[in-house]
């Protein structure tokens, strides 16, 4: 749920990263923290990590400056993608605004990603949301791996088994290294802004 | 449901804020929504990240809910966590947001609780106008 503060002209809105577990969603807010600078971002808070297992979430709050002047603030949420989590996953999805589904790009992880989209549907629908009518955006992490020994899903068949119903922006990415980590924010920012402002309008 | 609030309404929910909260002695008071969006801070915060401190109470309001729910209850209608020197207390506000005072040690529990009860009153209608 965005808030809209008038006497500041600003919008909060808030976006998740969800996926399955070991997929990249904290690694994707700690690339986002380092590489950006003080007046952007606000602190970092991991709570309840076990090893570097999300246990319920991290949370990254950024200024990203005005559109059309209106200041905008982000917050971004990361879920525990275990599977046995999903109590705190539909906690974290509460008023969510955009969303980025981390698929994980090894092929031991095919079905995982397959569920856990499933299982975003399924959360989302009992908050009556839409995964047809939210701003989301899927990024395909780990590609650095492809090259390597590691059997890797081609992106045609992340394609197929996630976006081919969807058909939304998607990003090939590796958190890791910082590839693609950008162009999701940004695509998922613009987005969210636009969906949020749509709304607005038609009250 | 995205709420929006003028400028007026803001400066409705501050002198309320002002009047029954920080009156009563709190250090600090807040109102955030349970998605963890901080809508109004007052008091003197320095050294204290507020936002972070929306979307951990938020959370952690979440997620006694649900033991609320699993013990039979439908929720619980407020939180006191008790420090060395400083206390924190939650309320719920209407179903959507929740208030949050930081008080010391020289502060009487009491005199929070029926303080920030009597500014609950005064804020549904605020925010409720507007959902
Ligand atoms: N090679 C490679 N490894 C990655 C990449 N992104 C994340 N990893 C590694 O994958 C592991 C899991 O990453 P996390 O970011 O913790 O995964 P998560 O999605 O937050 O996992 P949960 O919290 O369990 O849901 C870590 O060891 C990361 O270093 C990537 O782009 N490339
Ligand atoms: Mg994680």
């Amino acid at each position: 749920m965005s808030f809209i503060d008038l006497s500041k002209n600003e919008v909060q809105c808030k976006i998740v990263f969800y996926g399955p577990g070991r997929g990249g969603k904290t690694t994707n807010l700690l690339y986002l923290h380092q590489a950006m600078t003080d007046s952007v971002r606000g602190k970092m808070v991991t709570i309840d990590t076990k090893g570097d297992r999300t246990l319920f979430f991290d949370f990254l709050p950024l200024a990203l400056g005005q559109i059309q002047g209106l200041s905008i603030k982000i917050q971004l949420y990361t879920v525990p993608g275990q599977v046995m989590y999903n109590a705190t996953r539909k906690l974290v999805l509460k008023g969510v605004d955009g969303i980025v589904f981390v698929a994980d790009s090894l092929k031991v992880q095919k079905e995982k990603n397959i569920e856990s989209l499933e299982n975003l549907r399924q959360n989302l629908a009992e908050d009556n949301v839409d995964i047809k009518e939210i701003p989301l955006v899927l990024q395909y992490n780990k590609r650095d791996l492809g090259g390597s020994n590691i059997p890797i899903l081609s992106v045609e068949e992340m394609q197929e088994d996630l976006n081919k119903e969807l058909q939304v922006p998607w990003f090939s990415g590796s958190a890791l290294k910082g590839d693609g980590v950008f162009e999701t924010l940004r695509e998922i920012s613009k987005g969210t802004v636009k969906y949020v402002s749509r709304k607005l309008l038609s009250r | 449901m995205d709420l929006v609030l003028s400028k007026e309404s803001i400066d409705n929910i501050i002198s309320a804020l002002d009047e029954d909260v920080l009156r009563a002695g709190a250090d600090c008071v807040l109102l955030v929504d349970r998605s963890g969006n901080l809508i109004v801070n007052r008091g003197d915060p320095a050294n204290l990240d507020v936002v972070a401190l929306a979307a951990l109470s938020a959370a952690n309001f979440g997620a006694t809910a649900e033991i609320a729910k699993l013990i039979g209850e439908d929720d619980f209608a407020l939180l006191f966590h008790k420090g060395k020197n400083e206390n924190i207390h939650f309320t719920k506000v209407g179903k959507g947001f929740i208030l949050i005072t930081l008080f010391g040690k020289d502060v009487s529990l009491g005199l929070i609780r029926l303080n920030t009860a009597r500014v609950t009153d005064t804020l549904i209608p605020i925010l409720g106008g507007e959902l």
